[in-house]
C-alpha cells in the first residue's frame, strides 16, 4: 500500500513546496506568476478549451452517434498517436543534438515499400505481385531487413554530420532526394512498373493490425509495439551511457569532447537508432495503409518534428524528454481529430496546425531567454 | 553637483526573490578612472545593465551632466556618449574589423550604398589615435582575443563617448597587453572622459584608479580615493571580514618525478620542442604571454590537439594520449580555459555535469546506469568542494562562475587522475572562491598528484606554485623557482622569443 502511495506523497510535497514559494511572493509578483503560468501552458489551455468545445458540439448535435470523449474516440486517437510515435522518437534524439532529419519520412517510405513488396500474397492469388516467383519470407526476417536498411541510411546521415561537421538539415535534405530516386527505381523493379504495392499477406496484416480485446475494446497490436518502443527509448535516453552522452553532446559538443565523450560515435549512434525506428515504423505503416505508392512517407518527418517541438524537445539542444515527445504526438493527434470532428476543411487544418507549432516553439524559446 | 559627469543615485532593482541592487550610488568625475569592485554577484554587472537600459531599474535616478536620463536601450546610451566594452566580446566573427565598428551606422555614399573608403579612413583615424596596430580590413575571426578587445575599445571611442565602461577588460590579456590597455585608458582619461573600470584584479585597480567604489550583496559599501587604499582594505570592504591571506599556506612537498615530457611538438598549433618534468606532490606553474603556447601545451598533453612528435611518459611508462578518452584512462584530467565554451553543460543539471567524464564507471550489468552511484558521487563532489547549489537537479547555468568551476573540478576528481592540467582555473571567479580553489590544489598535490597550472596572473603563480615554467612563442623560455623569482624575471623570459 505504501509503495502505491509513495509517488503521490512526493507529488503532494512538491505541490506544497510550490504553494509556499507562491505565498511568499508579493501582489505584483503573484500577478506575473499567473501571467507566466498562462503563457507557459498556453498549448494545454487551448487544447482543453478545444476538447470541451468539441465535446459540447458532439453532445448537443444529434447527427453524431458518439461524443468526442467517448471510449471509441479516445482509442482512435491513441491508435493514430501510436503509429506516429516511432518517427517522433527517432527524430527527437536528433533534435536533442540541435539537428533535424528531413529524410525520416522517405526512409520510412522506403521501408514501407520493401516490407510490402516482400510480403505480398502469392502470384496465384494476386496477379500484380511485384516479384511473382518469390515466396514471402518469414515476417521476422523482413522486419530485421528493413530495420537494417534504415539503420544503414541513418549511419550514412550520421557519418556525414559527424565526420564533416555538416548541419543535419543539409545532409538529410540531400539523402531525402537520393532516397526518392531509390524509391522510384525500386517501384519499377520486378513486374511492378511503378504501380502501388498492395495485396499483402493476411499473416502480415494480422501481425500489425490484429487486435487484442481489453475491456471489450479491440486494440491493434501496433499500439503495443509503440508502447514497447517508448519504454525502450525511455530506458536508452535516461539509463544508459549513450543517453547521457547524447544530452552532453547536444548541450555542448566542445565540452563533451574534452570530457572524454566520443562525440562522433554518439552522433552516428543517434542517427542509427533513429534509422531503426523509421524502419520499424515503415513496416507498421505499410500494413496499415495497405496500398503503398511512391509518395509513401512523404512529409511524415514534419509531423514528427512538430510533435517533438510541441513536446518541449528544444532546438537549442541538450533538453527534451520521451514523455514530452509522446505528449506532443498525442496533442497533435487530438487537435487533428478534433478538427475533423468539427468538419473543418483540410485547408484550414493546415493553417491551424502551423499556428500551433509556431506558438509552441515561441513558448519554448521564451524559457531560454533571460528575463529582464 | 556640476562636477560629476555621471551620477547614479539610489538605484534599486529587484528580481523575483532577490534584491539585486539596493540603494546603490555611483558618481564619476570627468578625467578620472573610477573602479567598481565586488565579489561575483555583488551587483556590478546589474548596475551597469541598469545604466544601459538592458535592465529597467525599479527606482532611482541617473544624471548625465546634471540632466536626468533614462536609457531604454544600449543604443540610446551610445548616442548620448555612454559606451561599454563588454567582458564577452559580441562581435560578428566573419566580418571585417571596420564593419564591426560601424555596424548599424555605416557611412553612406551619395547613392546610399555603404562607403567603404570613408569607413576605412575613419577607422584608421581612430586606430592611429589610440596606437592600435590592427588592419581595419582584417576579419575579426583571425584576430587574437586582445586585438579583438582593442577593436571593441575603438568602437566605444568611435561614438565620441565621454563615459566608457570597461567590464573585466583584462581577464583574457597578458601583462604586456594590459600595459597597452592601460595606456589607452590613461589617454582617454586625459581627454576628460569618465572611465568606469570593473575588475577582480586588485593590483590593477590600485594602479589605474583614481577612485574605487566597492559593492557587496547588491549594496554600496564605500567609495574611497585610490591613494588611501591598500589591498587589505579593499578585501575587507569586499568580503566584509578580514582575509589575512590571499593564498593558503603551502603544505605540499614535491616527491619523485611522475611526468616526463620530451620534445613535444604539435601538428597544427604553435608548440615546438617542449620538454619538462613534473613531480608527484608538486604544483607546476606555466607563465607566458597570450599565444605563448600554454593552452596549446595542455591540449596536446590531453590529446585534444594533435601531436606531431615527442614523447610523454607517466611514472616511467610512455603514454600516447591520442584523444581525451585515452588521456582520461591514462590518469590525466584537463580543466579548460574557456569555461563556457568547453567546460559546462549549461542546460544539464549538477549531477549530469559532475558525472559526465566518469560516466562509464556507473554502468551496472553492462547495460544501465546506477542513479544511486551517480547521486552518491555527486554528493561527495558537492560536499568536498563546497559547491553552493540548491540541489543536484539544478541546471548548471544558474550557478555562479565559481560554483560552476568547482563542479568541473569535481567532475575530474571523480576520474581519479594522477596528473591534473588546470588552464586558468581561477579566471572570472571571486576572491573567496579563488582561495578555495588554491587550497584544493595544494590538498591535491599533498595527496600525491602532479598539478600543472596555467595562469596569466603572475601573483597567483608566485603564490601557489613550486616551480614556474615560462613559455614564449610556442617554446619553453626557462624555468624558475617560485620562491626566489620575481615578476620582472618571468616577464623577461616571456618576451625571449617574441
Amino acid at each position: 500500500m505504501y509503495v502505491l502511495l509513495k509517488p503521490f506523497k512526493k507529488l503532494f510535497a512538491r505541490l506544497m513546496e510550490k504553494k509556499r514559494a507562491f505565498d511568499a511572493l508579493d501582489a505584483r509578483d503573484k500577478k506575473r506568476y499567473w501571467g507566466d503560468f498562462l503563457l507557459n501552458n498556453a498549448i494545454y489551455i487551448v487544447l482543453v478549451i478545444l476538447v470541451i468545445y468539441v465535446e459540447i458540439v458532439t453532445l448537443t448535435n444529434a447527427k453524431f452517434a458518439t461524443t468526442f470523449l467517448s471510449f471509441e474516440s479516445i482509442i482512435d486517437i491513441m491508435k493514430k498517436a501510436a503509429s506516429a510515435s516511432f518517427l517522433a522518437l527517432g527524430v527527437g534524439g536528433i533534435i536533442v543534438l540541435t539537428g533535424t532529419d528531413l529524410s525520416a519520412g522517405r526512409i520510412m517510405g522506403l521501408s514501407m515499400l520493401v516490407s510490402a513488396s516482400l510480403l505480398q500474397k502469392p502470384f496465384a492469388e494476386y496477379t500484380s505481385k511485384m516479384f511473382p516467383d518469390m515466396a514471402a519470407p518469414p515476417i521476422v526476417l523482413v522486419i530485421l531487413l528493413v530495420m537494417a536498411v534504415s539503420c544503414v541510411i541513418g549511419i550514412f546521415n550520421g557519418f556525414f554530420v559527424a565526420k564533416f561537421s555538416l548541419h543535419p538539415f543539409i545532409v538529410t535534405l540531400a539523402t531525402q532526394l537520393m532516397l526518392y530516386g531509390l524509391i522510384l527505381i525500386y517501384m519499377s523493379m520486378g513486374n511492378n512498373g511503378g504501380a502501388p504495392i498492395a495485396g499483402l499477406t493476411e499473416e502480415y496484416k494480422q501481425v500489425v493490425k490484429g487486435t487484442l480485446t481489453i475491456f471489450n475494446v479491440a486494440i491493434p497490436y501496433y499500439v503495443f509495439y509503440a508502447i514497447v518502443a517508448i519504454a525502450v527509448m525511455w530506458f536508452i535516453w535516461n539509463k544508459t551511457t549513450f543517453g547521457k552522452c547524447m544530452y552532453a553532446v547536444g548541450a555542448n559538443p566542445e565540452a563533451a569532447n574534452v570530457s572524454g565523450v566520443n562525440v562522433m560515435k554518439t552522433i552516428v549512434f543517434v542517427f542509427a537508432l533513429a534509422g531503426i525506428l523509421y524502419g520499424f515504423s515503415g513496416f507498421i505503416e505499410a500494413a496499415r495503409v495497405g496500398s503503398n505508392n511512391a509518395s509513401a512517407g512523404l512529409n511524415a518527418e514534419l509531423d514528427a518534428i512538430a510533435a517533438c517541438v510541441i513536446g518541449g524537445v528544444s532546438f537549442t539542444g541538450g533538453t527534451g524528454k520521451i514523455s514530452g515527445i509522446i505528449t506532443g504526438v498525442i496533442l497533435l493527434q487530438i487537435i487533428t481529430v478534433a478538427l475533423q470532428w468539427l468538419n473543418v476543411s483540410t485547408n484550414l487544418q493546415y493553417i491551424i496546425k502551423g499556428a500551433i507549432i509556431l506558438m509552441a516553439v515561441a513558448i519554448d524559446m521564451r524559457k531560454y531567454l533571460a528575463k529582464k | 553637483m556640476g562636477d560629476y559627469l555621471l551620477e547614479m543615485r539610489h538605484i534599486t532593482k529587484e528580481f523575483p526573490g532577490v534584491r539585486a541592487l539596493d540603494d546603490v550610488h555611483l558618481a564619476i568625475r570627468p578625467g578620472t578612472v573610477h573602479s567598481l569592485m565586488g565579489e561575483n554577484g555583488a551587483g556590478k554587472s546589474t548596475l551597469m545593465k541598469c545604466l544601459f537600459g538592458i535592465y529597467v531599474k525599479d527606482s532611482g535616478t541617473i544624471l548625465l551632466d546634471g540632466r536626468e536620463v533614462d536609457f531604454r536601450s544600449p543604443r540610446q546610451a551610445l548616442d548620448s556618449g555612454v559606451a561599454m566594452v563588454h567582458q564577452e566580446l559580441n562581435q560578428v566573427h566573419t566580418r571585417s574589423v571596420m564593419e564591426n565598428i560601424w555596424l548599424g551606422r555605416f557611412p553612406k555614399t551619395k547613392l546610399g550604398s555603404v562607403d567603404h573608403r570613408e569607413m576605412y579612413r575613419r577607422t584608421k583615424e581612430i586606430f592611429d589615435d589610440l596606437a592600435i596596430g590592427v588592419d581595419p580590413k582584417a576579419v575579426i575571426r583571425t584576430l587574437s582575443v586582445s586585438q579583438r578587445q582593442m577593436v571593441e575599445i575603438a568602437k566605444a571611442v568611435s561614438f565620441n563617448s565621454r563615459i566608457l565602461v570597461f567590464d573585466e577588460p583584462t581577464s583574457s590579456l597578458a601583462e604586456t597587453e594590459v600595459e597597452q590597455l592601460f595606456g589607452i585608458i590613461r589617454m582617454l582619461r586625459e581627454r576628460g572622459c569618465g572611465i568606469v573600470y570593473i575588475s577582480h584584479k586588485m593590483n590593477e585597480i590600485l594602479r589605474i584608479s583614481d577612485e574605487v567604489t566597492v559593492m557587496r550583496d547588491g549594496k554600496w559599501v564605500a567609495t574611497t580615493p585610490a591613494g588611501e587604499l591598500t589591498m587589505e582594505i579593499l578585501i575587507r570592504q569586499m568580503v566584509g571580514r578580514e582575509i589575512t591571506n590571499v593564498y593558503p599556506e603551502k603544505t605540499n612537498v614535491p616527491g619523485e618525478v611522475v611526468l616526463e615530457v620530451e620534445g613535444l611538438t604539435a601538428t597544427y598549433l604553435n608548440l615546438r620542442d617542449v620538454s619538462f618534468t613534473a613531480r608527484r606532490g608538486e604544483i607546476l606553474g606555466f607563465a607566458g604571454l597570450v599565444g605563448a603556447g600554454r593552452t596549446e601545451l595542455m591540449e596536446t598533453l590531453f590529446g585534444v590537439a594533435t601531436k606531431k612528435s615527442g614523447t610523454v611518459s607517466k611514472g616511467g611508462r610512455i603514454v600516447n594520449n591520442r584523444n581525451s578518452t585515452v588521456a582520461m584512462r591514462n590518469g590525466f584530467a584537463l580543466i579548460t580555459e574557456e569555461r563556457r565554451q568547453t567546460g559546462i553543460f549549461g542546460v544539464l543539471d549538477v549531477m549530469e555535469n559532475t558525472t559526465v567524464a566518469n560516466i562509464r564507471a556507473y554502468v551496472k550489468n553492462r547495460l544501465y546506469l546506477s542513479d544511486r552511484d551517480m547521486r552518491k558521487d555527486t554528493d561527495w563532489a558537492v560536499e568536498t568542494l563546497k559547491v553552493k547549489t540548491p540541489s543536484q537537479k539544478t541546471k548548471l547555468r544558474s550557478l555562479s562562475g565559481g560554483n560552476q568551476q568547482k563542479v568541473i573540478v569535481g567532475r575530474w576528481l571523480l576520474t581519479k587522475p594522477d596528473v591534473l592540467l588546470l588552464d586558468e582555473p581561477t579566471r572570472g571567479i571571486d576572491v573567496g572562491a579563488k582561495y578555495e580553489i588554491y587550497q584544493l590544489m595544494i590538498d591535491l598535490a599533498k595527496s600525491g598528484k602532479a598539478v600543472l597550472m596555467v595562469s596569466s596572473e603572475m601573483p597567483e603563480l608566485l603564490g601557489v606554485c613550486d616551480r614556474i615554467i615560462v613559455m614564449s612563442n610556442g617554446r619553453i623560455a626557462g624555468e624558475v623557482d617560485a620562491r626566489r623569482t620575481s615578476q620582472e624575471e618571468i616577464l623577461t623570459l616571456a618576451a625571449k622569443y617574441v
